[in-house]
């Protein structure tokens, strides 16, 4: 089946093969594993940019395919992240204080040891108490499960309530902002329990794995993201190939006409939208131990935003776009802020590009919605000189289409 | 050998010009400064009070003068006699010394021949407090102003006798009204006559004033204690307090048992472990394994054979504690022994307590309205580019913070407050009224009708001005000053008070409002934009210029964002980050009051602040989770009004 | 002979305007329909009704066999029960092929998760051809729908609504821009149909209602005017008075 499927989508063999190529030649050229031509931190910053393009690949299934510009994905990427984080900070600080008590004459109780572990992380936030929700946090499979239930659920909660009120377009968009907000603001208490502004740290170590350095572990979890977003990308491309991407191309161009062909419209968008937000919550579970700190910071509204914008600059509406989309702004903004891109000197004005990046990529944000609405992706129609259909004048881009058409009822 | 030289110079100038003085006869407060000499030189807080005391109750005259002097560090000592003089500092090293008890000049001495008494701050408070009997009658109001406030400051039962001495000579009104207050608070709190000290507090009930709390509650303080077998009579009880019911817990009451010396401490598990490591005897401890005491009941036997072999104090057992908790009696006792005060200070903090919830509620309705206008203030220019053209802005908040820095700029060339609050309102409107034009122009009417894809330009035009508003004024926050007459606040009292800047806010809002009713219906832009935004192809058949309207309507919403960016610039910390702090709960209040009606946005602005008000106040230390939950309800809220309030129906609704 | 669709009193107000006013209109099992009216006369709203789009505020709206009602149920739940509904201007997915619109459409199992697994059998790719050759889009089936003329779009929208094997087709100007031989046509896929379900089509155009040869609904004011054959209703004195004025 599976044979058939890629041999009918050409353009995912490829994307495997260029992604198998990257992972081969990464993995030859790194410290841990190869001749360290590349370093570890960069390894780490191409692992992080792998799970990005995963997020980015949910948030292109849920906007560019099925027009739900949601606000709130980045938020589910974080939720990920802090359900494998408690676990990985719990049971790193349980190893470190097992192994302090043990040098005491006489052996620890459990709940000493646990006592102990709360001191430990909660001693920033004034709180030596584990809250609830770290009921799970010392077994790893738990907390797995939670890295797709906690995600999975808020969005089939939060899409419930919204799509079921039929709020569509621009304001379901500033909804999931707002829902977005509303997390991270909770996150930023004291007494939320996750450690308030000071987030999860020291992710980067892999309880029980202290002997494997840092380089190695990097090209694990190099390996893991590009699994997967290999996965990722084989299972949207398998959902849009089909007649559910259909319906979803449905929906975004004519919500209305696809109720009336029968198709439960509520359901379809409850399913993609609990879907991605699900995927995105594997990606932050990849991401942040390769990061090593989260806190509420990240789950920002802002962040969700800049999601949309790696699809939109990528070209929305396909796969490979998304990839292509968050690959490069993220890699470029790293090199930009990062500090290593060299000062431009205009004469009478030194352009520092640490202070002028955002800027540059604000602007050609624009640039891109207005002149090049199908973003990096558009550059392969021009090479492949794929015919575009005849829609007498106006583009109808995702979210545009169907709004013309109402235009056109009335 | 020059330094000797010189110094033995000085010696004998200064005995000349004493002998060229006559030398006064021991005067009345020379003499007790006199008596007083060692403490005054020694100059220390914790033993100047004897010193102190004797000069304000020697009943002088000159007393206050050498108290006023000494508290400016004025008072010198004259080495070659120890005689206390004022100083006064002529040129050179010289000093002018006048006698205190006669007034008179007594001669210009060289500094070096004198010792400064310098008061520490401590000593100065001290003398302050010895000066208010003076003050207190002092012909000069201010005087006799600062006297009442250093009584406020620092009440002491000494200073009620003079006080009230004070009152009937006292000829500002004003003054009499504050002092007899003062002398009701210091008789309730120090008074000796306890029926007297009952009917003042008695006059004083339902009094909202923080000064009568402060004076009431140090009379119904209480003390938790335990007493075996009965509570001794004599003692002012509040109440008895079973352990195990109600706020003591029974671990409570023991350790206070214990804290009393009524019982044996109980062994903390740090102590037991402590033990437990100090009696190990090869690898076991009480004949258990070590390794069997990670568990909690092998602790307990290891500790339980070591007391039997008697190494180890014996543990409370659960017994043991009910036994005690039940052989005693816990009671709260009132600090202040009589019954009748306690009683009269408790049934007047309970009127003033109903009092204080009643202001409470008016404050906290005050505290909701100033919000809901800074929210209407923020969502107002929101109201006209989405509400009326449904034009996502995402640089709306951006707006907010131009016109917030406008404001800064303005008030760094026109250093006159008022005047560049004047200039900066205008100004601020023309900045952003034009850039909302140009932002129109150039991106947003290319993408009308493509909602979701303005959302996402607008988006990146506001990532670029924030930016660039951190590259032009850096990232720490700038301060936009409110001219004087808006500092302080309006205060009805103690409970309600609302801050004239807010007050200001409020006005401004209604302002806003009544603009936005006239422009939308009074005036020809106001007719063409409903005409365009109902209509456009209709609208531009008959001669009205969409374009032009557009374009004019988006930067009239900007211009009005300008505005409020100056406005919540003076309460709010200017910083690139200003705007968007506001960008969604202003999306949230037009969404929640209903999209294209003014009223919608008011009573949504309403809505939300009166809500967040009311979390914060059901959970004051936690204002983030106010806005958590105020997140919540709003998307509650939108499942059962998903138009908002005030919604438009019917085909209009345009679904 | 049971009625398929029972409209039975119902009323709706928009902002105290009544669009309909105390409507009642039968429909049997296999029979073709033509409503005309004058703007305004409540026709849209009439098949938002019975669609589900617009919530009457009084009245019944009696469905087949077991008369459940309609009302209260989604969109896509009357869908489901075999209601179908072409809109006044075209609306494809114009986005897919000529063959994706079709396969949508086709009649089977709505669910996401059936959805997800399903791929189009032989029987189905079989129904899809047949269904193209009627419309005359067989050719097509490839292209982008949105590359097609108005006409196509047409007849493909037409095509949408026969694969969803409808038991009740409600049709909206379906003629509206098309070319004389298309009318012809379009007439004859809608005679064909409805000799297996009942057609109920929405329609300015006269001539095109006299070309149908069926029952004709004069509606008014968001009532019912009159209703019989053609000639009997243009002969109606008060029909006169609705369409040409006083």
């Amino acid at each position: 089946m599976s044979d058939t499927f890629l041999t009918r989508n050409p353009s995912t063999l490829v994307f495997l093969a260029v992604l198998a190529l990257f992972v081969l030649s990464v993995t030859l050229l790194a410290e841990g594993a190869g001749v360290g031509v590349i370093s570890t931190s960069f390894v780490k910053t191409l692992g992080k940019t792998l799970c990005l393009a995963l997020v980015a690949l949910a948030m292109d299934l849920v906007w560019g395919y099925t027009g739900i510009l949601s606000l709130g994905h980045f938020a589910f990427f974080g939720l990920g992240g802090y359900m494998i984080g408690m676990w990985l900070m719990y049971a790193r600080t349980q190893a470190i204080v097992v192994s302090s008590l043990s040098e005491a004459p006489i052996p620890a109780t459990d709940s000493e040891i646990v006592d102990a572990i709360g001191n430990q992380i909660f001693g920033v936030v004034g709180s030596s108490e584990f809250p609830l929700i770290w009921m799970f946090a010392d077994s790893l499979l738990l907390q797995l499960m939670l890295v797709v239930a906690v995600p999975g659920v808020l969005a089939l909660v939060f899409g419930w309530l919204a799509f079921r009120s039929r709020v569509t377009g621009v304001y379901l968009s500033i909804l999931t902002q707002a829902m977005t907000l509303g997390l991270a603001l909770y996150l930023f208490q004291n007494d939320s329990g996750l450690r308030g502004n000071n987030g999860l740290s020291g992710l980067q170590n892999l309880p029980g794995m202290d002997h494997v350095p840092q380089a190695t572990l990097s090209i694990w979890f190099f390996w893991a993201s590009a699994a997967a977003l290999a996965l990722g990308y084989l299972f949207a491309a398998w959902i849009v190939a089909g007649k559910f991407g259909s319906v979803l191309r449905g929906i975004r161009d004519n919500e209305a006409r696809v109720r009336f062909l029968g198709y439960s419209v509520e359901g379809y968008k409850l399913f993609i939208f609990t879907v991605t937000a699900i995927i995105a919550g594997i990606a932050g579970a990849l991401y942040y131990p390769q990061a090593g700190i989260i806190n509420p910071a990240e789950i920002a509204p802002v962040a969700s935003i800049y999601l949309a914008v790696w699809v939109a600059i990528g070209g929305r509406g396909r796969l490979y776009g998304a990839v292509i989309g968050a690959i490069f702004v993220s890699l470029v903004s790293s090199w930009f802020t990062g500090g290593q891109a060299p000062d431009l000197d205009l004469g009478f004005y030194t352009l520092k590009w640490v202070d002028w990046w955002l800027i540059v990529l604000g602007l050609s944000f624009v640039l891109v919605t207005l002149f090049a609405p199908r973003g990096i992706g558009g550059l392969v129609d021009l090479w492949s000189d794929r015919r575009q259909p005849d829609r007498h004048g106006a583009d109808l881009g995702p979210g545009a289409g169907a709004l013309r058409e109402k235009e056109a009822e009335q | 050998m020059r330094t000797t030289l010189l110094a033995g110079l000085m010696v004998l100038l200064s005995s000349l010009a004493a002998l060229a003085q006559q030398v006064p006869e021991p005067a009345p407060v020379q003499s007790i400064l006199q008596e007083q000499s060692a403490l005054i030189q020694k100059s220390s807080r914790k033993t100047i009070a004897p010193a102190i005391a004797a000069l304000a109750e020697s009943g002088l005259p000159q007393a206050q003068a050498v108290l006023e002097a000494w508290q400016v560090k004025a008072l010198w000592m004259r080495i070659s006699d120890g005689m206390f003089f004022r100083g006064e500092k002529l040129e050179g090293q010289t000093y002018r010394l006048f006698d205190f008890d006669t007034g008179q000049a007594v001669g210009d001495v060289a500094k070096s021949d004198l010792k400064q008494i310098k008061p520490n701050s401590g000593i100065r408070a001290l003398i302050a407090t010895a000066l208010v009997q003076f003050q207190l009658s002092d012909p000069d109001p201010s005087r006799r102003e600062e006297a009442l406030l250093a009584i406020e400051r620092a009440p002491a039962g000494a200073l009620l006798a003079p006080l009230r001495a004070s009152i009937p000579g006292e000829t500002d009104p004003v003054l009499k009204v504050r002092k007899m207050r003062i002398e009701q608070l210091l008789t309730i709190a120090h008074g000796t006559d306890e029926a007297r000290r009952v009917a003042t507090i008695q006059s004083l009930s339902g009094d909202l004033g923080l000064d009568v709390r402060a004076t009431l509650n140090p009379l119904v303080s209480t003390q938790l204690r335990a007493f075996a077998g009965d509570i001794p009579a004599g003692l002012n009880v509040a109440r008895r307090v079973a352990p195990g019911a109600g706020a003591l817990s029974p671990d409570a009451a023991y350790d206070l048992l214990v804290a009393a010396k009524l019982a044996p401490a109980r062994l903390s598990s740090d102590e037991i472990r402590t033990t437990l490591a100090a009696h190990i005897e090869g690898g076991r401890v009480g004949g258990v394994p070590l390794a069997q005491l990670n568990k909690e009941d092998a602790r307990t036997r290891a500790y339980a054979a070591l007391v039997e072999a008697g190494q180890a104090p014996a543990r409370v057992s659960a017994e043991q504690i009910t036994q005690s908790l039940n052989a005693h009696v816990f009671a709260e006792i009132y600090d202040e022994p009589s019954a009748v005060m306690t009683h009269a200070a408790q049934a007047a903090l309970t009127s003033i307590a109903t009092q204080v919830a009643v202001g409470q509620a008016v404050d906290l309705t005050l505290d909701a309205l100033s919000l809901a206008s800074i929210y209407f203030l923020a969502a107002i220019g929101l109201a006209i580019t989405f509400g009326v053209m449904g034009v996502i802005n995402m640089a709306h908040g951006e707006f907010i913070m131009m016109g917030a820095y406008t404001g800064y700029v303005v008030q760094q060339v026109i250093p006159n407050h008022t005047v560049s609050i004047l200039v900066a309102v205008p100004l601020a409107f023309a900045v952003t009224f034009a850039a909302g034009v140009a932002m129109e122009r150039l991106v947003i009417r290319w993408l009308y009708n493509r909602p979701l894809e303005t959302l996402l330009a607008t988006f990146g035009i506001s990532i670029a001005l924030q930016q660039l508003a951190k590259n032009i004024f850096g990232t720490q926050a700038r301060p936009l000053t409110a001219p004087g007459w808006l500092d302080g606040a309006w205060i009805i009292n103690d409970v309600v008070s609302i801050s004239y800047i807010r007050i200001a806010i409020f006005m401004l809002a209604l302002i806003f409002l009544g603009v936005f009713l006239f422009i939308m219906r009074r005036t020809r832009l106001g007719l063409e934009t409903r005409a365009v935004t109902q209509n456009r192809a209709m609208a531009g058949s008959m001669g009205i210029n969409p374009e032009r309207v557009n374009m004019l309507t988006f930067g009239l919403g900007s211009g009005i964002a300008g505005i409020a960016g100056v406005a919540i610039g003076l309460f709010a910390k200017v910083t690139s980050e200003l705007g968007s702090d506001y960008i969604v709960q202003s999306f949230m209040t037009v969404v929640v009051g209903g999209v294209g009606n003014i009223w919608g946005t008011l009573a949504g602005a309403t809505m939300i602040g009166f809500f967040q008000k009311g979390v914060e106040w059901l959970n004051p230390s936690n204002t983030l989770a106010a806005q958590t939950y105020m997140i919540v309800f709003i998307i509650v809220f939108i499942q059962f009004r998903p138009r908002g309030i005030i919604a438009l129906k019917g085909r209009a609704a345009g679904d | 002979m049971s009625m398929l669709l029972e409209v039975s009193g119902v009323s709706v107000s928009f902002d105290g305007f009544k669009a309909i006013n105390n409507l009642s209109f039968a429909i049997g099992q296999a029979e073709m329909r033509a409503i005309i009216g004058p703007n305004g006369a409540g026709k849209t709203t009439f098949m938002d009704i019975v669609t589900g789009k617009t919530k009457p505020d009084a009245g019944r709206v009696i469905w087949g066999e077991r008369n459940i009602s309609l009302l209260g149920m989604s969109e896509a739940r009357i869908a489901r029960e075999g209601v179908g509904r072409k809109f006044q201007k075209p609306t494809v997915f114009e986005d897919q092929t000529v063959l994706e619109n079709l396969l949508m459409a086709l009649r089977s199992n709505r669910s996401p998760f059936a959805v997800m697994f399903y791929r189009a059998t032989a029987a189905d790719l079989a129904r899809v051809d047949e269904l193209a050759s009627e419309i005359g889009l067989a050719e097509a089936l490839g292209r982008k729908s949105g590359e097609l003329s108005h006409g196509q779009k047409q007849w493909l929208e037409i095509g949408m609504l026969l694969a969803q094997e409808p038991r009740l087709l409600l049709v909206d100007e379906p003629a509206a821009g098309m070319t004389p031989a298309e009318r012809e046509h379009t007439t004859a896929i809608l005679v064909e149909a409805a000799k297996t379900r009942a057609v109920v089509v929405v329609e300015h155009d006269m001539e095109f209602v006299r070309r149908l040869d069926c029952r004709v609904t004069v509606l008014h004011e968001g009532a019912v005017l009159a209703e019989g054959s053609l000639d009997h209703v243009t002969a109606n004195s008060q029909v006169i008075d609705v369409y040409l004025g006083r």
